[in-house]
């Protein structure tokens, strides 16, 4: 047997998303059009043309001319923005939609674990979901009766086994679907961004979880936007873009050029803005980032912020966050915590965050600004995720001609000294 | 919090061979697959008891519907029909000549009204994990059984009140069950998956129940038709031919199941079969149009 487990070539899907319409010429055109379309359709649905029927034209390739292989034993994580078709590509490799052209051939039971929990019944209790969840993803019955006492200890919820589902706390649910699924056994899994739910807790066991079963040589494709979980558990990536793959190779290699697309944008053309919430009646409409030395050798960061509404809102609170560029949490600021509370939004305002010495308190770097406005302690209205990337300069702390650097020395750069006591 | 350490055994049990799945587009009408059907038939066991379990969960009156449907339809039957309209009935009481085809057909129809609104009901299993998708709709049907079963126990004790005793022919109900089994799955397979593309199915369901039951001689003896070549063409509705058959193996009519039952079997599993291909071929659009 050759030692390769999946080998994709040329795979393309095709959605159709509709919205095409002919033009009516006439009242007349119309109205023949609405008695005979009935029909038309009827008549396609009969002969097996799904879409046809529904009068569905304008089509996308969610993916496009996508090949690569993985070799037994690989764990290969899968990156990209949202849409950018991998969650369709794990659909593919499962089986539960067909691709539009190419194909993949794939050696070995596949598990996927596209979701945590899929067909809990609430009305049955934890112990018959197990059964019927297991069963769902492929287990036999003689396998989970083995398992069972293990999954049972995973989840942490023995003694609710006999409780119904539907009177678990939603993180309970969690627990025991991942717990069914962290217990399959196939040689192929593939799993999609199911990291991401429950606390922190958790997310460490599951994540321990993934490193253990990836450590006994089984396949597993695995899908995410934690950059520090996919550089934790897989050699390999490949990063899709578009429908297409960008880039596949090493892990270090593929997320260092994913993250900086991804962050390369200026301050003004950062993409995502203007964002707007047609809910809300709300709109991000800019952002700008000034970073200006001040006259004590540090820097101060101004962070300027257009707040568009459809109408009057009154008491909103605007707050940001700093990332790395891993994801991970720097600095929130919180409108609750910090009760900067703007009063009335007369259909647009202009806000600027200012942080003086801003290198004083954060290492020097790379950071992530995400956006968002809300009712504080009461709804979110609109979030602008990872609007731009800000570079804070690095310093040179101690006088030595090194710098503190996040990369190296973490977020804080201390002006931690040693004393040298003499004997 | 301190992580468990797990032992993992240390052989993996025997498995099969490994296999190779080859993904690649299908064109056209496709094979049913009946060996992988066998092969999810764990899958297919747990979703049926999921089915029996969940249906009476939070209701008062819990498995007691399964009777209470048939056999108030019974009372209102032999009120209207047979003590007003005096509706001939082959010469049994009223009340035991209906009940003795609403246990059938309420089988039949709930199956039918159950498998058309299984695939949609299933949207999330569909979206998410693979299987073959004929699983939903075949256990939705034999998911029925069990009530069927706790109508035909109170079928029995009114052939006790009546007085009325079986005939041999009752080795003959299994099959005759299995013929309303495979309408209700033919009929099922077709319109649950026209019901993924349009919902105008879920409407259509109840419509078609009914005009099927008074096309099915439920209230009314099948003997009002005194043609030959009619009645014989009147097993194209194999509910006919179940009906009457359950009558003349339970009750001693001489409706004995010759040529029409045979109509009927041929129409059903006619139904069966263009429902199972028309489904494989529709069955790679579910995931992305549910």
């Amino acid at each position: 047997m050759s030692d390769v487990a999946v080998r994709v070539e040329g795979l393309g899907k095709q959605y159709r998303i509709g919205g095409k319409r002919e033009r009516y010429r006439t009242l007349r055109d119309t109205l023949a059009d609405a008695f005979t379309a009935p029909f038309r359709r009827a008549g396609r649905l009969l002969r097996g043309q799904a879409y046809g029927a529904a009068g569905l034209e304008e089509t996308i390739w969610a993916l496009k001319d996508v090949s690569f292989e993985v070799k037994h034993g690989e764990v290969v994580g899968i990156i990209g923005r949202n849409g950018a078709g991998k969650s369709t590509l794990l659909k593919v490799l499962s089986r539960i939609t067909e691709p539009t052209e190419g194909y993949a051939d794939v050696y070995g039971r596949v598990g996927s674990l596209l979701e945590v929990g899929t067909g809990f019944h609430p009305e049955l209790t934890g112990r018959e979901n197990i059964y019927l969840n297991g069963a769902i993803l492929g287990m036999t019955r003689a396998e989970i009766d083995r398992k069972f006492d293990e999954i049972v200890d995973f989840a942490e919820i023995e003694r609710f086994m006999d409780t119904p589902v539907k009177h678990y706390s939603s993180g309970m649910g969690l627990r025991l679907g991942f717990a069914v699924a962290a217990h399959l056994e196939p040689e192929i899994l593939v799993v999609d961004e199911v990291l991401a739910v429950g606390d922190a807790a958790f997310q460490k066991k599951c994540l321990g979880k993934m490193g253990e079963v990836a450590g006994e040589g089984r396949t597993v494709l695995l899908v995410s936007h934690n950059m520090a979980a996919i550089q934790a558990l897989c050699h390999q990536s490949i990063w899709i873009e578009g429908g297409r793959v960008n880039q596949n190779g090493g892990t270090q290699k593929v997320i260092e050029s994913y993250l900086d697309s991804a962050y390369a944008w200026t301050t003004n053309t950062s993409g995502i803005l203007p964002i707007f919430s047609q809910t809300h009646g709300i709109g991000i409409t800019g952002c700008s980032v000034h970073l200006d030395p001040s006259n004590d050798g540090y820097t101060t960061l101004r962070i300027e912020i257009e707040i568009e509404t459809t109408r009057i809102l009154k008491r909103i609170g605007l707050g940001i966050t700093l990332t790395t560029t891993e994801g991970t949490l720097v600095s929130m600021v919180d409108p609750y915590v910090t009760e900067d509370i703007i009063d009335r939004v007369d259909h647009r305002c202009r806000c600027t965050f200012i942080c003086d010495e801003i290198d004083r308190y954060l290492a020097g770097g790379d950071y992530v600004l995400s956006i968002w406005v809300e009712k504080p302690r009461v709804e979110y209205l609109i979030r602008a995720e990872k609007v731009t990337k800000i570079t804070i300069p690095a310093r040179d702390l101690f006088g030595t001609g090194r710098h503190f650097q996040l990369q190296r020395n973490g977020f804080v750069p201390l002006p931690m000294r040693l004393a040298i006591e003499a004997e | 919090m301190a992580e468990k350490v797990h032992s993992r055994p240390v052989a993996v049990p025997e498995r099969d061979p490994i296999p190779v799945v080859h993904i690649a587009p299908s064109r056209g009408w496709v094979s049913l697959r009946l060996r992988e059907l066998w092969q999810y038939r764990e899958l297919f066991y747990f979703l049926t008891w999921r089915d029996v379990k969940v249906r009476y969960k939070q209701t008062v009156l819990g498995a007691a519907w399964a009777i209470i449907q048939p056999f108030f339809t019974m009372v209102v039957f032999s009120l209207f029909f047979g003590q007003l309209a005096k509706v001939p009935s082959d010469g049994i009481p009223y009340p035991i000549f209906s009940y003795a085809a609403l246990v059938p057909w309420t089988f039949f129809a709930n199956g039918l009204s159950q498998s058309s609104n299984s695939l949609v009901g299933s949207a999330n299993l569909i979206k998410k994990v693979y299987f073959p998708r004929l699983v939903v709709p075949l256990s939705s049907v034999i998911s029925g059984v069990v009530d069927f079963a706790l109508a035909f126990v109170v079928l029995l004790g009114m052939m006790l009140f009546f007085g009325i005793a079986p005939t041999a022919n009752v080795i003959w109900l299994p099959l005759l069950l299995l013929l309303a089994f495979v309408t209700a799955l033919g009929v099922g397979l077709w319109l649950s998956a026209m019901n993924v593309q349009f919902r105008d199915v879920r409407y259509m369901v109840p419509f078609l129940t009914q005009f099927w039951m008074f096309a099915t001689p439920i209230a009314y003896p099948s003997s009002l038709i005194e043609n030959e070549t009619l009645r014989l063409l009147y097993g194209l509705n194999p509910m006919a031919g179940v009906v009457e058959g359950f009558r003349w193996a339970l009750l001693n009519t001489d409706t004995a199941p010759g040529p029409m039952v045979l109509v009927s079997a041929a129409a059903a599993l006619a139904l069966l079969v263009s429902g199972a291909f028309y489904f494989r071929r529709m069955e790679k659009t579910f995931a992305d149009v549910v």
